[in-house]
């Protein structure tokens, strides 16, 4: 199934926001990946990654003082940076929505949970009233809530209802990709693991796409088909789920794994990255990953290494991957 | 070696009233209570950790917050060290502040429990001053100096002057950590001591928790509804269930040979991060019911994969399987 055309492609994305001291701030350097029709691809790496700048890139939704500089989003055949705002609200919703981070906080807290999906249907103008109203009925029932609680606040939802309400009105429209920014994170495991497996679900009677952003590797385990590992703004690795857990070749991405606590593996010793990410606003001049490494060699600080395939669908950005020995 | 337990708890309740309509009260209806821990025991060896592992509203940190005086207990016993807690009997007993001298809690959120205003140094040094230790200044420092190293920040007078929104989350947490153990205590109660950390720091959180119960002997008390951080260091684990304890055991035994069918569900769903080893999961559908009106028989009755008609009415107690491993399911029997 992966060998057809990419649903998005994501080529050298590069994003930097102005600080408030008038600093300059790289969120994102040369970020690049595919997302395959059906394929869910997995975001993952620590807070100020650039996770989160990475899907406000993609949906043009950067907070003031944010820009994006280089790179190109290629949606189909259209690449969305070259769209005009105008342009983009159509893409927006319709063809890519956002079940945004802390689903908690994000709907609003005086309107009733069915009317907010409704709105979001209205404003796209796909249907009439009527055939709304039985869209958000049917959306909730999709998503595992009864229709009998259309009416209902989000006071009166319990967290995993309120989560579950969000990918109900990131639906709306029928995108075919979807971004879920950290959709499980506040949640507790046995509610996590019913989210997943509505996404899983809806995924697979839909055949969307999920771009799914997480700090949690077990999570991208259970559900991911490709994981693209982010450190410092940068792509470290990105492969299929099999080559970031088993074949891993990025130091990061190897310790990542091993500082993971596993439940199947009791008493096991937890390893360690000593130190902490690099300031977007003062990066280290070589390897972002540079200051913390345990294989680190002289070069590292010089050279900023790029992204490249180590083996077909595989690739990293370390000067010591596998077969680069002649470019040391 | 001392063989008193570090802590012993026996039938623990802690109901918390709700909040009565004055139509109700003067209907003279029943006051109904939410309750939040109904009827749990264990106890702690010295230099033990003990995981209480549940979801939310399972009652996991109220007993944390009983077992150290910030919530009075509706009934039952808290033994530490031989003595009562607080107690006004001719028993053998120990007064809160004596307690918190001995027994300290680290919160979950280091955001939010450190005072914004004061320094890193006025932080840990603090208990000293509320407990009355320590008068001399010198003394004072040296002690802030080697809390401060102990929990991984060197060079601790690095840190003396600074304030938290200086420090990072695992920092932060690592100052929560040094200003427990500035006392020297016995026994800490953490309560998810790591989930608001990234996963990086979080393992270096743990294993300082594991170097400081290993250098120091301490028994811990370690609360999370993370059963694969718990799987890292606890010695035993206890799962709870609305308000209940569910099974008990050794770490190993509970996680690789589980009883109840809660623990089963909780361990099934727990993420492993390896794709080849995806496995079939108990997802257990709808939410924890309110514990305000508890089900009949078994609470766990109407979520349970594989519960029968006698479960409705009877309310299983804890049996013990094997040395030690104790689990409360009428389903079960001994092996």
């Amino acid at each position: 199934m992966n060998n057809g055309k990419p649903l998005l492609s994501v080529r050298g994305l590069t994003t930097e926001f102005t600080t408030p001291e008038g600093k300059i701030a790289r969120a994102l350097e040369d970020v690049s990946f595919d997302v395959m029709p059906g394929q869910t691809i997995g975001l993952v790496g620590e807070s100020g990654s650039g996770k989160t700048t990475t899907l406000m890139s993609l949906m043009r939704l950067l907070p003031a003082g944010g820009r994006i500089t280089a790179g190109k989003v290629m949606f189909n055949d259209t690449n969305l940076l070259a769209l005009s705002e105008r342009e983009m609200r159509d893409y927006r919703w319709k063809s890519m929505a956002i079940v945004f981070q802390g689903a908690m906080n994000a709907l609003n807290p005086v309107m009733k949970v069915g009317d907010q999906i409704h709105e979001a249907i209205m404003l796209h103008n796909l249907m009439d009233e009527d055939a709304a109203e039985k869209r958000v009925k049917d959306l909730l029932e999709m998503v595992g809530i009864a229709r009998t609680r259309r009416d209902q606040y989000p006071h009166q939802y319990s967290g995993g209802m309120r989560q579950r309400a969000m990918i109900a009105m990131a639906l709306a429209c029928a995108p075919d990709l979807l971004f879920a920014d950290e959709p499980t994170t506040a949640l507790d495991v046995m509610i996590q693991a019913q989210v997943l497996q509505l996404l899983r679900e809806i995924q697979k009677s839909l055949g969307l796409a999920i771009v799914l952003v997480t700090h949690d590797l077990g999570v991208v385990a259970e559900v991911c088909d490709s994981v693209v590992v982010m450190y410092g703004g940068k792509v470290a690795e990105y492969g299929t789920a099999d080559h970031i857990y088993n074949e891993a070749q990025h130091p990061y991405t190897q310790k990542l794994l091993e500082a993971f606590p596993d439940v199947s593996k009791p008493g096991d010793t937890l390893a360690s990255i000593p130190g902490t990410p690099p300031r977007l606003t003062n990066l280290p001049p070589g390897c972002r990953f540079e200051p913390r490494c345990h294989l680190k060699i002289e070069k590292c600080s010089q050279v900023n290494p790029p992204l490249l395939e180590v083996s077909p669908k595989h690739y990293v950005s370390c000067i010591l991957r596998e077969g680069a020995e002649a470019d040391l | 070696m001392n063989q008193t337990p570090m802590l012993e708890v026996r039938g623990l309740y802690k109901y918390f009233p709700v909040h009565q309509a004055l139509a109700d009260s003067l209907m003279r209806r029943p006051h109904s209570n939410v309750k939040a821990v109904d009827d749990v025991s264990f106890s702690l060896a010295r230099g033990e950790v003990l995981a209480v592992v549940g979801e939310s509203g399972c009652g996991k940190t109220t007993i944390a917050r009983t077992l150290i005086g910030l919530e009075a207990l509706t009934k039952g016993e808290i033994v530490f060290d031989g003595k009562l807690v607080n107690a006004h009997s001719q028993q053998p007993h120990i007064g809160l502040k004596q307690l918190r001298k001995r027994a300290q809690m680290i919160f979950q959120d280091p955001y939010e429990s450190l005072n914004p205003r004061a320094t890193i140094f006025e932080i840990v040094a603090e208990p000293l001053v509320v407990h009355g230790m320590i008068k001399d200044r010198k003394e004072r420092v040296a002690a802030v100096k080697s809390a401060l190293d102990d929990a991984g920040l060197r060079p601790a007078e690095d840190y003396f002057m600074r304030y938290p929104h200086e420090l990072s989350g695992g920092q932060r947490q690592r100052v929560v950590i040094a200003s427990a153990m500035v006392l020297q205590p016995e026994l800490l109660i953490a309560d998810e001591p790591v989930s608001m950390l990234d996963v990086s720091i979080r393992a270096e959180i743990l294993n300082l928790l594991r170097d400081l119960r290993q250098k120091r002997g301490i028994s811990i008390v370690f609360i999370t509804h993370d059963l694969s951080t718990v799987a890292y260091f606890a010695d035993r684990i206890a799962v709870m269930y609305l308000g209940r304890m569910v099974e008990i055991g050794p770490a190993r035994e509970v996680l690789q040979n589980p009883q109840h069918p809660y623990t089963k569900a909780l361990i099934s769903v727990a993420p492993v991060p390896n794709p080849r080893l995806r496995r079939e999961r108990v997802i257990l559908q709808g939410e924890t019911p309110n514990p305000i009106n508890l089900p009949s028989g078994c609470r766990f009755h109407p979520r349970c994969p594989v519960a029968v008609d006698m479960c409705k009415e009877n309310d299983p107690q804890l049996i013990e399987l094997k040395q030690g491993h104790q689990a409360a399911c009428l389903l079960v029997t001994k092996s």
